[in-house]
């Protein structure tokens, strides 16, 4: 009587420890695919997904997909803007079923999504930062982007309140142009407030290189500058290294109150997550998806970080003022007279560009009161 | 007696002297993964999981084959700018700088033959990057022979100035100006694009990459410069007093281990980006010092050492995707196998079962 039960416990003992097994190898078998109507989404960055900037708010806003019923999201990080992204495109669409790709960085666009675009015809791919062109570019592609120089500006307002030596700073990447309109919708900002502000900029050359934007950081501080901004992948460093000397800064790209709630004025962030809900709504109700997306604060595309606790009264009197002003629409930042720091006249009397204004697109050059040179 | 049982003893023979060069990596890399595992269990992810996928996104399929092929391609060009100075007693690791200016030359030489005929065209780009970066690394080895300037610092510093120099180039006097948010180069003409090996999805560069190999093992196994660099590599004094040309030596093979560098850039402007741009700085200089090192700076050794760190890298995205793994733990699971690797060095000698001795004693 016993041995049968020996056997049986023996058995049982046996398939329990294979159906573990089995279990553990089986979690990631593509169970998904059995749900049809699902819609898989691929997000791709080119940095970390914590690196409190250009990442991180994309990372944010795909998050809020999650939420979404059907949606299943899958998420690569760290992807070098060569083919291995190319690869990874294609591994999200081929083992994971993905319909809807979003390659984040600027790099990622030509020639690699536009090669894998062209593979796939069925997928469809946003990217971000690209100027996608009718008759140029594939159907099945297109790219979004935030007019967010008014958040610079709005950055710059604040900054004009806070700064006692009149020196406000920017640590930038590359003199591109969405970068140089940020740098002067900053120094603007700043001399709605008092005209007599200087902005120093410092070009480090890299999207994200951590030693120089620290370097950067302090040479600015060194020079009596008492508030920074910055536009690199990740502001963590710049924020971190200013507040670590005392100094004011205002934020972009993600929330970066956390590592300085003591000197973080305000920020401009991407709102991301409007922008993908309403591409996944759109192909969940199959609806054709838009190729050209822009939006700015008015749209929903950019936020503002909350202010901080530095933020005096007349600060945020006019902060709020000019907000007011931005979400009626129609304001601009860049109205003439203006000449830039060569003495060239860029905007003449009465001239005045809006945000989506196409020559904004291609500045290439510093207003009058930037201190520092493009090339 | 040992007559008759010589052929069998002899292979037995040569067996036990090739086998130690397998079978000790191999049980490293095994080592490695079991210490990565147990790195996994701390983070309560399951280690079967990770192994299956790593197999399905590197190996498991014909998709994955070619994904990790595509992604060892540059790193045998690379891993060669580290593994031939190596032969001759020198740490170049900065491979890098080789490989951006390479790509800067080969994309001016591509935009100023526009027009030309694609075979010129091609063999024009390939030899400008060559020049390059023989140019670059060859001046390491100058530095290190004639001024005595430590070639791994040099080399190192040499690839920030590249990258720099790169920098300036793209931004500056070959700057295409509808390159407006990415500075890039001016487009090479696409007749001078080299595309995919016929029904694969993979570029020639990975073909380009493997003759190299095979041409850089005949170099250093069956030719008499080789023999001279394996003997000044052993040692420097020893090679001077049997008359042999020491500085040449230095200054050539690192030129040649540059100009393959520069040709892994070449092939990225190519066959990837179409032009130069700061992308093409992607790290692969540095990965090959990882690749060469696990090869033991062997050639042939790098093939399959390339096949295997780019299979990882192919299933890194699997990784994140399914199980949740930020990309680091491909970084960490890298650095574990490479560790282990290094250590295990020391054991080659100490096992008694590889010792041709043995078995010779036994017949």
């Amino acid at each position: 009587m016993a041995k049968p039960l020996m056997i049986n416990r023996r058995r049982f003992l046996q398939t329990t420890a294979m159906g573990a097994a089995l279990g553990v190898a089986g979690t990631s078998l593509p169970l998904r695919r059995a749900f049809a109507a699902d819609l898989t989404i691929g997000f791709i960055y080119v940095g970390p997904k914590d690196d409190y900037g250009y990442n991180q708010a994309h990372a944010e806003g795909a998050a809020t997909l999650k939420a979404m019923e059907g949606v299943t999201l899958v998420e690569e990080e760290n992807v070098p803007e060569t083919v291995d992204v190319q690869k990874t495109m294609e591994s999200m669409i081929n083992l994971d079923g993905a319909r809807l790709l979003f390659p984040t960085s600027f790099g990622y666009f030509d020639p690699h999504m536009l090669a894998m675009a062209a593979k796939f015809p069925e997928v469809q791919f946003r990217h971000c930062g690209g100027l996608w062109t009718e008759g140029k570019h594939p159907k099945n592609t297109g790219s979004y982007f935030g007019y967010i120089g008014q958040g610079q500006y709005l950055n710059g307002i604040a900054a004009g309140h806070a700064t006692k030596s009149k020196k406000i700073g920017f640590v930038a990447a590359k003199p591109i142009p969405q970068v140089l309109q940020n740098v002067n919708s900053f120094l603007l900002g700043a001399r709605s407030v008092d005209p007599a502000i200087t902005c120093q900029v410092i070009f480090t050359g890299e999207w994200s290189l951590a030693v120089k934007e620290a370097e950067a950081t302090n040479a600015l501080i060194d020079q009596g500058v008492d508030v920074v901004t910055c536009h690199v992948d990740s502001p963590k460093v710049v924020v971190e290294t200013a507040a670590g000397r005392g100094a004011y800064v205002c934020g972009y790209h993600a929330n970066q109150a956390p590592l300085a709630p003591e000197k973080y004025l305000t920020g401009a962030e991407w709102n991301w997550a409007n922008v993908y809900k309403m591409y996944v709504t759109k192909l969940m109700a199959g609806e054709t998806l838009p190729n050209f997306t822009r939006g700015g604060l008015s749209d929903g595309f950019v936020k503002m970080s909350a202010l901080g606790p530095a933020v005096g009264e007349a600060a945020r009197k006019q902060f709020e003022g000019t907000l007011a002003e931005i979400m009626k629409g129609g304001f601009a930042v860049f109205k003439g007279p203006l000449k830039d720091n060569k003495g060239n006249v860029v905007a003449t009397a009465g001239q005045s560009f809006v945000e989506t204004a196409i020559e904004l697109e291609s500045m290439g050059y510093l207003v009058e009161g930037v201190l520092g040179s493009t090339s | 007696m040992s007559e008759r049982a010589s052929p069998s003893a002899g292979a037995v023979e040569w067996l036990a002297r090739r086998a130690e060069a397998f079978v000790l990596p191999l049980a490293a890399l095994i080592v490695g993964l079991l210490a990565f595992s147990v790195f996994l269990l701390f983070l309560g992810k399951s280690p079967l999981q990770l192994f299956e996928l790593m197999w399905r996104g590197g190996f498991g399929s014909w998709f994955s084959v070619q994904n990790t092929l595509s992604r060892a391609a540059p790193l045998l060009l690379s891993a060669l700018c580290v593994a031939l100075p190596a032969r001759l007693g020198l740490v170049v690791i900065g491979g890098e700088g080789a490989i951006v200016l390479g790509g800067v030359a080969a994309a001016a030489a591509g935009y100023a033959l526009s027009g030309a005929p694609a075979f010129v065209g091609i063999v024009a780009m390939g030899l400008a990057s060559m020049a390059a970066g023989a140019l670059w690394i060859g001046a390491v080895g100058a530095l290190r022979h004639y001024r005595a300037v430590n070639e791994t610092i040099s080399s190192l510093l040499m690839a920030y100035i590249a990258i720099a120099l790169m920098n300036h180039f793209v931004e500056g006097p070959l700057r295409d100006p509808a390159s407006l948010n990415k500075p890039s180069t001016h487009p090479i003409d696409p007749a001078f694009a080299i595309g995919d090996i016929p029904g694969m999805d993979v570029h020639w560069g990975l073909v380009v990459g493997i003759v190299a190999c095979v041409i850089s093992s005949i170099l250093i196994e069956k030719t008499s410069w080789g023999f001279a660099a394996r003997i000044a590599g052993g040692n420097v004094r020893a090679a001077q007093v049997q008359g042999l040309a020491v500085g040449p030596l230095i200054v050539g093979f690192c030129a040649l281990a540059g100009g393959f560098a520069g040709l892994a850039g070449m092939i990225e402007v190519a066959a990837v980006q179409g032009n130069a741009n700061a992308s093409i700085a992607a790290g692969y200089g540095y990965t090959g010092i990882l690749v060469a090192f696990l090869a033991r700076h062997n050639p042939l050794a790098i093939i399959p050492v390339a096949l295997l760190l780019g299979g990882i890298d192919a299933s890194g995205g699997l990784l994140q995707r399914r199980m949740g793994l930020p990309d680091a733990t491909v970084q960490v699971l890298q650095g574990m196998i490479f560790l282990v690797i290094l250590f295990s060095e020391t054991f080659y000698g100490r096992f008694k079962a590889f010792n041709p001795d043995l078995w010779q004693r036994r017949r």
